[in-house]
């Protein structure tokens, strides 16, 4: 029993007739309203009628003064709770001494209390839902015609579907002032596949898919729980084909994986295929080989006195050998559901034929309210603390100090939290580098081109005073032909002056030299 | 069982449900309408009989506190209401025994049985209400005693390992004792009631109606019914609450012609008309409790248990309970409502009580 969390180690409350200090005040005393505003009460929408019983009013006399003591030597025992236990958080204080049993000395009325409830129930409907798993075309559909004498129409599934699908129905039915919401959902497909080791998977995801529903409703801080449309699986129909020998693997496997989720009722189908002697034997077969496998199949409950015996006789015959029929056949002076064959008539309420209305007695008429509560109390509460221990949540740590949930919480936020900040760091800190490494490059480009620019720039001054240095030496080459130009033309001038004059001379000297 | 009787054909609506959203279906629900008959009997209403069972076997709580000034016979009328030695009387305390400075909280709990129907009864006194000269915020022990057992309630709840029955120590119900003046409602009363028919189901109820007479009672009840209405004080059955004409019209009988009923208490019995009932002697002759024309204690015993006890408990469960949750998962924390599991985990409770300023 997991020990509730005692988060402020305040005194436990506990209900015995001790004198009580008001505690040390933990917790927020919250009726105090903001101010202004109150909290708006939640409406109860759509909520059945007040649970009352129309009881006559109270006669003007005292009822009968008869003491009503109904002790039936339940030992100060607690409305079927373990003693001791029922005042939970009561530390180490047994209550049965504490509570004590009070006999009446009159009628006081609150034995209509379980009729109050049950009007309630009655007038907001029953919600109730059946999965059928089998192979296709072994006979689902039909039985569930049968079962609930009607005729939900649906077309026959085809062989080739490529996976395991599931279908749903709702439907509505009534009789006298019972309303019930019922939901069948088929396996379409199941068994078809060349392959088959997915085959389980689907159903096991709906069924989960249903409890996480109602777990996130629960979990809502706004909730609505009263009217909440409960679609979790109560019942699974496993319907086994009737080979005559022994269960088909794909059989084992699939109920090996289901039964710690839903209450698997396993039955044999169509088993006017099979005489009553193999019956016996192959009904033998199965239940062992469930029990070998460790198949936890739905057992009929067997503690309560009135429906006790009948489970147990009921219990022997599993898994229940039906045969299903919608057509009717006249059977003596009467019509009956039944399956004619030319060697005779199967009659589906005949208990000798088959076990039809064994089927019928244990899932709706005996057992259809344990079934849903073994859903709530047992599947449900498994799914339920399996998903929160996945989250992370415990209710005692390794020292086995209680855990609360706050402090789990709290914990995981802020393993969240550090783990958010680590990943921020680390994004910053790579874009800081890369920022680091497009400023080097673009550094490096630019001083390249500076360098690039310094380059041509000296090339170019290089160039230029390269030029330059022959464009003075041209001129200096003009200049110097310029001169020599010059020269020569004086020289050419004087020497042709000289020539006329030599030759004048030398004409003089001719004419010396004649004479 | 089966019953062997089978129905006639009835024409069974069979309507289609419309298809809802699920978080991950496999496959969505396909809405098919059908029209059809139910041949032959299924059933279907022995369930009726199989819950019945099931909750006769697992028995029921049932907390009612009783809150009102001392010598107003609260524990008196506790124990006619379940005809038997519920409470200790306060006249059998010590008289040394000093009034209690501040309001305690006393709870008893039984457990009584009637027709195979186990009941854990307990009942929560409140000594020490409204007695001191001083009677300031004496509600709010009350009122942190009602949250506390929400705050227990809730915290069984969210558990991961819960238990298959979480034990149920909510207050159900607060019958709350009208001193009968004649006048009018103290201010003490309607602080109290204006605090607390928010957080708890409240019952007024006028104490010792054996000193007034038929004028005087209606006139007062009338006084205090429109005080009440002035005040805005919803008191069980409170009106926002009721789901159908049906209730409506009975509740409204109820509302506006009978609260708040007008009761006697005793537990002795005497010989009237050659038999036993039980009553108060006087010397001007013998107050009947149950005798609807010398007071309401029978419709009172009636409402309270008869008939709207489940009701109490719903009310108690569904509406008050559900606020207070709602309440504190929202305070401290601000987590966003309802986003997956972790949007809607408890959040630690705050040290400091809230003050109550009005």
């Amino acid at each position: 029993m997991a020990r509730p969390a005692n988060l402020f180690g305040t005194r436990p409350l506990v209900l015995c007739r001790v004198r009580r200090e008001p505690d040390p005040p933990p917790a927020e005393a919250l009726g105090s309203t903001p101010a202004g505003g109150h909290v708006a009460p939640i409406k109860r929408e759509g909520v059945g009628a007040r649970s009352r019983c129309r009881w006559p009013r109270a006669k003007a006399e005292c009822e009968c003064s008869v003491a009503l003591t109904e002790r039936r030597g339940s030992p100060a025992g607690v409305c079927g709770e373990r003693p001791g236990a029922a005042m939970a958080v009561a530390v180490g204080r047994p209550s049965n001494e504490e509570l004590r049993n009070l006999s009446l000395s009159g009628h006081v009325g609150f034995d209509s209390l379980p009729d109050q409830l049950v009007n309630k129930s009655t007038s907001q409907g029953f919600c109730f839902n059946i999965l059928c798993v089998g192979e296709t075309g072994i006979g689902k559909s039909t039985l569930m015609d049968t079962l609930f004498n009607t005729k939900f129409e649906s077309d026959p599934a085809t062989h080739n579907e490529p996976g395991v699908r599931l279908k749903a129905r709702s439907y509505e039915l009534q009789e006298s002032n019972v309303r019930l919401k019922l939901t069948i959902v088929d396996t379409v497909g199941f068994g078809d596949q060349i392959n088959k080791d997915d085959s389980y998977k689907p159903i096991v995801e709906y069924i989960d898919a249903q409890f996480e529903a109602y777990l996130q409703e629960e979990l809502k801080i706004k909730r609505s729980l009263f009217n909440y449309h409960d679609t979790r699986i109560h019942a699974c129909l496993y319907f086994i084909a009737p080979t005559g020998h022994s269960l088909k693997s794909l059989d084992l496997v699939t109920m090996k994986k289901l039964d710690s989720k839903v209450n698997i009722i396993p039955i044999i189908a169509k088993a006017d295929t099979i005489a009553k002697n193999e019956l016996h034997k192959f009904k033998s077969k199965i239940m062992s080989e469930l029990v070998s496998n460790g198949v936890q199949i739905y057992q009929f409950p067997t503690d309560e006195e009135t429906v006790a015996e009948i489970n147990a006789t009921m219990s022997v015959h599993l898994p229940f050998a039906v045969v299903g029929s919608t057509e009717e056949v006249k059977i003596g002076n009467k019509m009956a559901k039944a399956r004619q064959y030319p060697w005779g008539v199967v009659q589906v309420e005949n208990e000798s034929h088959c076990d039809f209305v064994k089927l019928r007695e244990m899932l709706i008429r005996v057992n259809m309210e344990d079934l849903r509560e073994q859903t709530h109390a047992r599947h449900y509460e498994l799914y339920r603390r399996c998903k929160l221990e996945e989250m992370g949540f415990k209710d005692t740590d390794p020292d086995s100090k209680p855990f609360s949930l706050q402090e789990t919480y709290e914990a995981k936020r802020n393993e969240f939290l550090g783990e958010l900040q680590k990943k921020e760091e680390e994004m910053r800190q790579m874009f800081v580098m890369r920022v680091k490494e497009k400023e080097a490059e673009l550094k490096e480009a630019e001083k390249e081109l500076h360098e690039k620019f310094d380059l041509l720039k000296r090339t170019h001054q290089e160039e230029k005073k390269k030029v330059e240095d022959k464009k003075k030496e041209l001129e200096e080459e003009v200049n110097n032909f310029q001169k020599k130009k010059a020269a020569a033309q004086l020289l050419q001038s004087q020497a042709q002056q000289s020539g006329a004059q030599q030759t004048k001379k030398d004409k003089d000297k001719k004419n010396a030299s004649f004479t | 069982m089966s019953k062997g009787l089978p129905e006639t054909r009835r024409d069974a609506a069979m309507s289609e449900l419309v298809p809802e959203p699920r978080p991950k279906p496999a496959v969505p629900m396909k809405p098919v309408s059908i029209n059809s008959n139910l041949l032959g009997y299924i059933g279907i209403d022995t369930i009726i009989e199989q819950m019945r069972k099931k909750t006769m076997k697992t028995g029921f709580d049932f907390n009612i506190m009783v809150v009102g000034q001392s010598g107003l016979g609260k524990s008196t009328l506790v124990n006619t209401l379940f005809k038997s030695q519920v409470s200790r009387k306060a006249s059998s305390w010590n008289r040394e025994e000093k009034i209690p400075k501040t309001v305690e909280i006393k709870a008893i709990g039984h457990v009584i049985e009637e027709g195979g129907v186990k009941m854990k009864l307990t009942v929560i006194d409140t000594p020490g209400f409204g007695d001191q000269i001083n009677n300031e915020n004496c509600w709010e022990p009350i009122e942190k005693y009602i949250n506390e057992q929400y705050e227990k309630f809730l915290k069984e709840e969210v558990n991961i390992a819960r238990k298959k029955r979480i034990p149920d120590t909510r207050v159900h119900c607060c019958l709350y004792f009208i001193s009968p003046t004649g006048h009018s409602l103290r201010p003490l009363d309607l602080e109290f009631m204006k605090h607390l028919s928010k957080v708890v189901n409240i019952i007024p109820v006028i104490a010792k109606a054996d000193t007034m007479t038929l004028e005087e009672k209606s006139e007062f009840k009338q006084r205090v019914r429109k005080e009440l209405e002035v005040n805005g004080i919803e008191f069980y059955p409170q009106k926002e609450f009721d789901e159908d004409l049906e209730d409506k019209t009975e509740n409204d009988k109820i509302r506006q012609e009978s609260m708040p009923f007008a009761v006697v208490g005793s537990d002795k019995e005497y010989q009237v008309n050659g038999k036993r009932v039980l009553g108060r002697k006087t010397p001007w002759g013998i107050i009947e409790v149950e005798n609807l024309n010398h007071c309401e204690f029978a419709l009172l015993r009636d409402f309270v248990i008869r008939t709207h006890l489940q009701d109490l408990k719903e009310v108690t469960h569904n509406i008050h309970y559900e606020t207070y949750r709602a309440k504190r998962l929202n305070d401290n924390g601000g987590l966003p409502p309802g986003e997956g599991l972790l949007g809607s985990v408890l959040p630690p409770v705050p040290a400091t009580p809230c003050p109550s300023a009005e």
